[in-house]
């Protein structure tokens, strides 16, 4: 219970190394919109958990052998240090990189509890702090070089060329979270070997030991990291520091990959030796300075255009600062886990006082056979993500469908939308031309009384000058004069000219009238048309008599003969009949 | 696989997207000298191909843009390559509707301006037509785009040249002409131009993506 509650420093170290080294891995392909994030996630973990715990004890031997911390208090604190200056930094901007602070944090360690470090082990250590850079530069350049010179004879087409990109970044990416996994398990589970539980787990295809196990735990953390903080990260670095053309993204990550691999290969460094050259020390380096390394070769290739001396500073800051402030926490934590929290940090203490013995238990090995849970496990696993593939399909389906169905209706509303518009134009149109043909209407009304009354006038104007000679004696000149106004007036009374205007009104306002009336009764008389279009207008007889110089009584027959022509029953209305025709 | 048959797909629109701008470019130079030659019949069977070339190289332009998009091929270099399609979608575009404005406007031409024109619309067209292989070698061999795209530049140029010549002429040469006609002619010889400068814009932006793809 306690190992558990100490490892979780080292888990913190693991989700910091995982938040912040895969998006050096993953971080162009992510930031460019090449990959998504879930699968770049999901492959990075995958291989950074097989690299670490089939790969990863080679350098975490290097590291143990620098200075072995061998209380479970002391690889706690040396832990939780270096992933504190690791966050810590991050969060500030620096530079940083998860080897230096661990490394850093064991110097103090050592310096703390008085154990010597082994200076030759730190001489590796620190060289292949420069060497790695170096060749990462070397990597990338040679391969930049090799790419764009295969590039130019194959001369793909540049979509084809994507898609082969998009692949290449994919295995080269799997390879750098193997590389990853490998190198950097020590720098996260290193301080905690020697207190591994001594267990065998034999899962019939291979076997896992305590110390696997424990990489096994690492691993874990670190994809968690991936998983929960290194997205915003890869977009940062997709599109600052990273945002290339994706040849020289390839080409980084697959140096990056390389280094890290040599680097904690022991098979390599076996191979090595094996030819009489000198091997490669097995220690866990920075991704990151690799990289920046890998940035600088490819910049050289294209001719020192893309230098950036700023990120060159970066990487020597980050040199010296991190294992100095690792240290000094540390070297501080240490003396307050044991003073204040009364943990041994180490198995020989320097100063007295020590009331806790926490040391590592020497167990027995316990073989575990795990085949048939292991089988077992494999099933149950095959079976869910089978399940969780096909309800990720029903999903998909669904939304898909869903989807339609929300285009189906917004088109649906639109067209309600547009046809109400249309509808409501129309009705506004219509009300508007009532409305003009009432005014019409109501013009024609006042133009026909206005004519009505003159005539009215006029008449009486006319008899009471009939009545002049007869009434009084006047000579027989002024009788002849006044005889003539008379015959003026009768024959003004008549309206020709008005009238006829007046009709070629109606007519023109009601032609639509007119035309279905000609063509529904083609035996109409002129009269009659006349007669049916001031009905039309709502005229009363009297006015109608007066538009068309005849009696009322006539204006009555009239009307009498229009029914018969409009074989308009009994009991149905004229005016009715002739307004909804 | 997939993401090939995708790439394929796109490779093969754009192909064909380019074609359809290479045949706009023959069929506009057929029907500007059946108008000057009174060929009116087949004048118009011109202007119906090059509006149906038009249409398929609108549609095929969508495609490739859907596909792009959809499929999130090249995310660093798409939104150039469809600058590109539409630089080069413009010039059928230009080259249709200056047909359609000879259809329309009905302009007339002096018969001693007939050669000037044709050889005006051969040097506009010629300018498309040194765009089109530039723009293809961007796709496979962008280091070749800039030894290409110089005849542009040289057909433009020649292009401008000669349509300066040709409204001088019309203006200082041609009294008997209507000053109304001889705007008529003026705006005429300024959209067959404005092909070559439409395949001028182009070849900047092919000059700009080459260099971004090979730096």
């Amino acid at each position: 219970m306690l190992f558990a509650l100490f490892l979780t420093s080292g888990l913190f170290l693991g989700w910091s190394l995982g938040a912040n080294d895969a998006s050096n891995i993953f971080g162009t392909a992510v930031g460019s919109k090449m990959l998504r994030f879930r699968k770049a996630a999901i492959i990075a973990s995958v291989f950074v958990i097989i690299g670490a715990v089939f790969q990863g004890r080679g350098t975490s031997e290097t590291l143990t052998s620098l200075s072995s911390v061998d209380a479970l208090g002391g690889a706690f604190t040396v832990s939780l240090c270096a992933a504190i200056t690791v966050f810590g930094m991050n969060k500030n901007g620096l530079p940083v990189s998860t080897t230096q602070a661990i490394v850093g944090a064991i110097i103090g360690w050592s310096l703390f509890t008085g154990n010597t470090t082994d200076l030759t082990v730190l001489a590796k250590i620190v060289g292949s702090w420069i060497s790695s850079p170096i060749l990462g530069a070397l990597f990338g350049a040679i391969l930049f070089v090799l790419l764009r010179l295969i590039l130019r004879r194959l001369k793909l087409h540049v979509i084809k060329l994507d898609s082969y990109i998009r692949i290449g970044l994919i295995l080269a990416g799997a390879f750098g979270a193997y590389s990853l996994g490998a190198n950097n398990i020590g720098n996260v589970m290193g301080v905690f070997i020697p207190s591994a539980p001594d267990v065998i787990l034999n899962f019939g295809l291979f076997t896992l030991d305590g110390t696997q196990l424990l990489f096994l735990l690492g691993g874990l953390a670190i994809a968690l990291g991936i998983f929960t903080y290194s997205h915003r990260v890869m977009n940062t670095i997709g599109n600052g520091i990273l945002s290339l053309n994706s040849e020289s993204a390839i080409v980084i990550v697959l140096s990056q990959a390389l280094v890290l691999f040599l680097f904690s290969s022991s098979s390599f460094a076996d191979f090595l030796h094996s030819i009489g050259l000198p091997a490669l020390p097995l220690v866990p380096v920075s991704s990151t300075q690799v990289v920046i390394g890998a940035l600088l070769g490819i910049g050289l290739v294209k001719g020192a255009r893309e230098l950036n001396f700023k990120m060159l500073g970066g990487v020597a800051l980050g040199w010296i600062l991190t294992p100095v402030i690792s240290g000094i926490i540390t070297y501080f934590a240490l003396f307050f886990v044991q003073n204040v929290f009364k943990l041994q940090v180490a198995e020989v203490v320097k100063e007295t006082g020590v009331t806790q013995q926490i040391a590592f238990p020497l167990k027995p090995v316990t073989n575990i056979d795990l085949v048939q849970p292991g089988i077992i496990a494999l099933f149950v696993v095959a079976l869910i993500i089978l399940a969780i593939i096909l309800i990720n399909q029903f999903k998909l389906r669904k939304k898909a469908e869903d989807a339609l169905h929300a285009q189906h209706e917004e088109i649906y509303q639109f067209r309600r939308a547009l046809n109400e518009l249309e509808i409501s134009t129309v009705q506004k149109e219509n009300e508007l031309l009532n409305t003009k043909l009432e005014i019409k209407r109501k013009e024609f009304i006042t133009v026909a009384q206005n004519i009505s009354q003159q005539k009215e006038f006029l008449e009486n104007l006319a008899d009471r000058i009939e009545k002049i000679p007869a009434e009084s004696e006047l000579p027989e000149a002024a009788s002849q004069s006044l005889h003539d106004l008379q015959a003026a007036i009768r024959q003004k009374m008549s309206f020709t000219d008005e009238l006829s205007q007046f009709y070629a009104k109606v007519e023109k306002l009601h032609n639509d009238f007119r035309m279905k009336l000609e063509t529904a009764f083609p035996d109409l008389t002129p009269q009659e048309k006349k007669l049916a279009m001031l009905l039309r207008l709502n005229f009363s007889t009297k006015e109608i008599s007066s538009l068309m110089n005849i009696s009322p009584k006539s204006v009555e027959i009239s009307r009498y003969r229009l029914r018969k022509k409009l074989k308009i029953t009994k009991g149905e209305s004229l005016t009715n009949f002739i307004n909804n025709l | 696989m997939i993401p090939f048959r995708r790439a394929n797909q796109s490779i093969e629109l754009i192909d064909g997207f380019m074609n359809t701008i290479d045949q706009g470019m023959l069929i506009f130079k057929e029907g500007v000298k059946n108008y000057l030659f009174g060929k009116r019949e087949n004048f118009i069977d011109n202007l119906r191909t090059l509006s149906n070339l038009e249409t398929e190289a609108d549609l095929a332009k969508r495609k490739i843009e859907q596909l792009l998009y959809t499929q999130s091929l090249m995310p660093q270099l798409r939104g150039d390559i469809l600058r590109l399609l539409e630089d080069l979608d413009d010039i059928i575009d230009i080259a249709k509707t200056n047909l359609y404005q000879f259809d329309v406007e009905v302009p007339f031409v002096p018969a001693e301006l007939n050669q000037d024109l044709i050889k005006l619309s051969e040097l506009s067209c010629s300018a498309v037509e040194s765009v089109i292989p530039a723009a293809r070698a961007y796709f496979r061999d962008p280091e070749s785009v800039k030894e290409k795209i110089h005849r542009v530049y040289l057909f433009e140029k020649e292009a401008d040249k000669l349509a300066d010549a040709i409204k001088r002429r019309v203006f200082q040469e041609m009294p008997s002409v209507n000053l109304s006609e001889k705007f008529h002619l003026r705006y005429f010889t300024l959209h067959i131009e404005n092909l070559s400068d439409a395949a001028e814009r182009a070849a900047d932006l092919l000059a700009i993506m080459a260099i971004k793809r090979t730096v």
